[in-house]
């Protein structure tokens, strides 16, 4: 027998074993699944219909569709979805009762509701629902890490429900936000992907998310510590922002963001933006690793392949979704600013981050690079991915100016 | 770019990135040679870093502002370095250009030479293989099974099958193999991906300024770069219609103005492209939201087709651009278009407190002369609102609407302009009513503000006539007299009549005093005093008491002054806290006049607002190509990522008892999936032969 001889490395064996299975059968619960998002859909449609128009339309049907979708792939969102969706729409039931008929009722006004109601105050509204999602990552950092020094599988567990539930705490908070918006002023209603508070939520809970994929597609909770570092530095960035600057305050869109493509350009972007902080987190666990001996019988990191894989996987799929948002990008800017391409400051480093993982895929899937070199490379990528992100608002002045600091 | 993943297939991996055949090089041509560097993953990985490292330029050195900023801050030796290097429009330099149109060249040569291969490559079943090749393969299994190799090949099939695999046999005297492969759109995949990169590249190329700026160095077109109306620039500098494939050019038209013109900036200066149809603004319109941030920005156009005479009417918006004979237009600025201006031009010296009426509009200029002197007033800018953060008494910081204000410069004989922007209506600050006026005095320099108290009914002329007053010296020498009588007759009736010649002397001189501190500031009055005092001999201290008995001696002429003009004005005689603080600002304003750099105030009255709107029109044939080469770009990547290309062999060859099998495969990604599905696939494959596992052999 002459198969690789990692192959009988039994802690790589078990992280293949579990791995997704490839001709998976649509079951039951998917199809029952798919009808309750598609009904869900069409409820929405029949009775805000006279609110919507063309790509309103078809992303409202395309969301339960990808969500139907991802819900075969990862049978684990369908939970995620239902919990987020009734305690929603619980949310929403409830500031109906305070706003009938959903007329806006003024920031004042909206601040006495939130204080005067003890599930809004203290779970729903927006900034509890966002502060339980803080907590809740920043906790699981630490479980990760020690979960991993004591090689306590139990918590890892508790790590990933801690994400888990912060993850829906995001959303939950996120959903909460997008009323909130409404009941402010109707002309200040809009979802909140639009400024570097809102996005960096966004950030933190796609990361997360896309984080957990990989915990479970290869069966190790030991990357979930460097993974959460990175989702807590950006929420200590958050909580700084918030009370120093009070940047959580919802303001009205400015016109060039008036547009229903903000609703997809943004989301992709972060889909690309988190994937790329989880392959440089698991790069600085390869180099750790690397510095410490490589793979040994009783490594609590996975080993050096399976982070290399990692590695890949999450380049490959941030590179597929930064293409798709740059592209989404490029088509709302031909609408908004009369050009699809203008080499604003934001532009042009969303294109130093293509071309720079670009070059990384190359080296990989064509020269066969692995290793040191490339774990380095994804390390590095994460900086130049964090000054597109954040340094462009800081530094470099443009047409994207929406979050200065 | 050019994916070597093939020569893996029948070639042992040892050199996955060696280009096949790079051994015969050096006996091919050069053009072979040349092919080949530009065909080779070195060059794209370099080029595509190269790119990267070049776009940060434009980003960190700010494009397309004009020559003078830039001679400001590089200095004249850098400024001409950088110039050359056209850092200043870094994205269409030649040598940037170039370095796309290189990276159009490596890809188009890596797609030319790799697709035709590819596209056969997944055609084939590559029965040919030999055991020798497959047992170079990384992935491999040797078997041994009881059964004879013909009743293999039907469950082997089933099995590859079942796997996704297509699989066809070979049969020959001493074995058998069974070829399986699948996913061959991963090798679509990189075809699309690069062919998709070529598309929009060329799209954009086609949509960038290079047409203008070959036309320009030909000498087909002159840059413009004086500030002249469309009608003076000459023909050299305008480019008909369809003159230019592509462009996208700004034009700024006032309300019920039209246009039918656009400027491409181009260099240091513009050139004009003519549209085929007008553009008549009907209105310009920006709706707020209630914090007073914008909401939208709209302009009802109408255009007419100039050949058919054809008029459509809509509105655009900011994210609803409108499309036209095949032009897009954008709304993309605003600004004022000439907006009617009533004003009060009060002279702040000479005949102080006299008000002559002044009718302009933005964009117009007034001569007036001044003391002999020639001033210009020019009108810039007139904005409806003004929205600045003000901060309470709690240090809360809320949005302050200071209404309608007038910019204008004063330049005088020798050219120097200062500028000032002017409030039409008073501002409050802490209760208190005032007439604002900014003071700009050079470019890009601060703010500074004149503060002019409104009286109680909020008008300016008590402050007008005030200094109106003040600025009459016989009658300023009156009250000082008056003053100084009724100081003197306090003290002793008799000898009033006495000092008349002494009072006379006296209060000329504290006329004077008011008249320098009018004309010239407080500093000007003080010194004026000290050298009047330095003429006698005094102590230090007896000068100082005089010099301090001289200044109020002035308050005192200058409030009664102040109560003078109230009586005058309203018949008013007590004088209330308000008065008081009236005074004090009064003064405040009155001794900063001197710095205020002007002769006269100009109070805008009213105005009839005239907007422009800034629209930008394009023509972009390129868009639908950088379109269609989006959608192949983004089908290849996930075609590229998320199909597998793999080949699986089984040999069968015939034992004394039974027959050895021999598994092999290769994935042309390399990674643990493919590990562990070959793993799966083995044990697979040996439950469908009831083989075990055995020593591999040597081939015969």
């Amino acid at each position: 027998m002459s198969v690789p001889k990692e192959h009988m490395m039994p802690m790589l064996d078990a992280s293949l074993k579990l791995n997704k299975d490839p001709g998976r059968r649509i079951g039951i619960a998917d199809v029952l699944y798919t009808l309750i998002a598609l009904g869900a859909a069409v409820f929405a449609y029949y009775h805000y219909r006279e609110y919507l128009w063309g790509p309103q339309i078809g992303m409202l049907f395309g969301f339960a569709i990808g969500v139907s979708f991802l819900g075969w792939l990862w049978p684990a969102t369908r939970w995620l979805v239902g919990v987020v969706a009734v305690i929603s729409l619980f949310t929403v039931y409830q500031y109906g009762l305070y706003a009938p008929g959903g007329e806006a009722v003024g920031r004042i006004k909206l601040h006495e509701i939130q204080e005067g109601h003890f599930f809004l105050k203290f779970f729903l509204s927006s900034p509890a629902a966002t502060m339980w999602m803080v907590t809740l990552f920043a906790l699981a950092m630490p479980t990760y890490f020690f979960g991993m020094w004591r090689r306590s599988a139990f918590a890892g567990k508790v790590g990933s429900a801690l994400v888990w539930s912060g993850i829906a705490m995001g959303f939950i908070g996120f959903f909460a936000r997008w009323r909130e918006s409404y009941l402010i002023n109707f002309d200040y209603g809009h979802i909140p992907v639009s400024n570097l508070y809102e996005v960096f939520v966004v950030f933190s809970v796609f990361t997360s998310l896309l984080y957990l994929y990989y915990e479970r597609r290869y069966q190790t909770r030991a990357l979930g510590g460097f993974v959460m570092t990175v989702v807590t530095a950006a929420l200590a960035f958050l909580m700084w922002y918030q009370f120093a600057q009070a940047a959580n305050t919802i303001e009205p869109l400015v016109p060039a963001l008036k547009s229903w493509w903000m609703k997809i350009h943004v989301p992709a972007n972060f889909i690309g933006y988190g994937s790329f902080a989880i392959s440089a987190m698991v790069g600085v666990a390869y180099l750790i690793k690397e510095k410490v001996g490589g793979d040994g019988v009783n490594d609590r990191l996975p080993s050096l392949a399976v982070m290399d894989d990692i590695m890949y996987k999450s380049i490959a799929l941030g590179f597929a979704f930064f293409t798709i948002a740059t592209i989404l990008g490029a088509m709302w800017a031909a609408e908004a600013w009369g050009g699809y391409w203008s080499w604003d400051p934001k532009e042009t480093w969303a294109l130093i981050v293509w071309l720079n993982y670009a070059a990384w895929l190359h080296l990989r899937l064509s020269k066969g690079w692995r290793g040191t070199a490339m774990a380095w490379w994804s390390v590095g990528g994460l900086l130049v991915t964090t000054f597109a992100f954040l340094g462009v608002n800081m530094f470099l002045s443009g047409l994207h100016s929406y979050g200065k600091l | 770019m050019s994916d070597t993943s093939q020569s893996v297939e029948l070639n042992p991996p040892k050199s996955a990135g060696d280009q096949p055949g790079t051994a015969k090089v050096r006996s091919q041509g050069v053009t072979k040679r040349i092919l080949l560097w530009l065909t080779s993953m070195n060059l794209a990985v370099t080029l595509l870093v190269i790119l990267a490292i070049a776009s940060v330029i434009g980003t960190v050195l700010k494009q397309n502002e004009s020559f003078n900023s830039y001679l400001d801050v590089f200095g004249p030796f850098w400024f001409a370095v950088f110039r050359n290097l056209s850092l200043y429009d870094v994205y269409s330099a030649t040598w940037f250009v170039a370095i796309l149109l290189f990276l159009v060249a490596s890809t188009s040569s890596c797609v030319a030479r790799n697709a035709p291969a590819f596209l056969r490559d997944i055609r084939s079943f590559r029965l040919n293989a030999q055991e020798k090749s497959l047992r170079a393969f990384a992935h491999k299994m040797d078997m041994k099974s009881d059964a004879k190799p013909e009743s293999l090949v039907a469950p082997i099939q089933a099995l590859l099958e079942r796997a996704g695999f297509k699989s066809r046999v070979k049969t020959q005297p001493h074995e058998i193999l069974i070829s399986g492969r699948k996913g061959g759109m991963n090798r679509i995949g990189y075809v699309l991906t690069h062919l998709g990169i070529i598309v929009i590249l060329l799209g954009g190329l086609l949509d960038s300024k290079m047409q203008l700026k070959l036309m320009d160095a030909l000498g087909m077109v002159k840059v413009e770069t004086a500030n002249i109306p469309v009608s003076e620039v000459p023909d050299i500098s305008k480019i008909p219609v369809g003159g230019l494939q592509a462009f996208r050019g700004t034009v700024n038209i006032p309300e019920h103005k039209w246009g039918d013109v656009v400027f491409i900036g181009l260099k240091d200066g513009y050139v004009v492209q003519n549209l085929p149809f007008k553009i008549f603004v009907n209105k310009f319109a920006i709706e707020h939201y209630d914090t007073g941030m914008p909401k939208s920005y709209m302009s009802n156009v109408t255009l007419t087709n100039k050949e058919t005479g054809q008029e459509i009417t809509k509105t655009i918006e900011v994210n609803h651009p409108l499309h036209y004979m095949g032009y897009n237009i954008f709304q993309s600025s605003f600004g004022d278009g000439g907006t009617k201006l009533k004003m009060s031009a009060w002279q702040l010296s000479g005949r102080a407190g006299v008000a002559q009426p002044i009718d302009s509009a933005v964009f117009d200029k007034k001569r007036f002369d001044f003391n002999n002197q020639n001033y210009q007033l020019e009108f810039t800018d007139f904005r409806m609102y003004n929205i600045n953060p003000v901060m309470d008494d709690k240090g809360v910081v809320h949005q302050k609407n200071y209404g309608p204000s007038v910019t204008f410069k004063l330049r005088n004989a020798a050219g120097e302009a200062i500028e000032y922007q002017n409030y039409f209506l008073p501002i409050s600050f802490k209760g208190h009513q005032y007439f604002l006026s900014g003071v700009k005095r050079s470019i890009g320099g601060q703010q500074q503000y004149l503060y002019i108290p409104a009286d109680q009914k909020g008008s300016i002329d008590t402050f007008m006539a005030y200094l109106a007053m003040l600025s009459d010296q016989a009658k300023m020498q009156q009250i000082a007299a008056r003053l100084i009588g009724d100081v003197s007759s306090s003290v002793d009736g008799k000898s009033a009549m006495s000092n008349e010649k002494l009072t006379q002397s006296a209060s000329a001189s504290i006329a004077e005093l008011v008249h320098i501190f009018v004309q010239q500031g407080f500093p000007a009055m003080q010194a004026k005093i000290e050298s009047a005092l330095a003429q006698r001999n005094l102590s230090p201290e007896a000068k100082k008491k005089a010099e301090q008995a001289s200044i109020s001696v002035v308050r005192s002429v200058l409030e009664r002054a102040f109560l003078e003009t109230l009586a005058a004005q309203d018949g008013k005689q007590e004088f209330t806290d308000k008065d008081a603080k009236f005074f004090d600002d009064a003064m405040d304003a009155i001794s900063a006049l001197p710095a205020y750099g002007s002769p006269i105030f100009v109070q805008p009255k009213s105005f009839e607002q005239i907007q422009s709107t800034g629209l930008e029109v394009s023509r972009a044939p390129g868009a639908i190509w950088v379109t269609i080469g989006s959608i192949m770009l983004v089908l290849g990547i996930f075609m590229n990522f998320y199909i597998h290309y793999r080949r699986q062999w089984v040999l069968l060859k015939p034992d004394d008892k039974g027959t050895r099998i021999l598994l092999a495969g290769s994935d042309i990604r390399k990674n643990i999936d493919f590990d562990k599905d070959f793993a799966a696939f083995s044990s697979e494959l040996m439950a469908a032969t009831e083989s075990k596992p055995s020593e591999s052999e040597r081939p015969a």
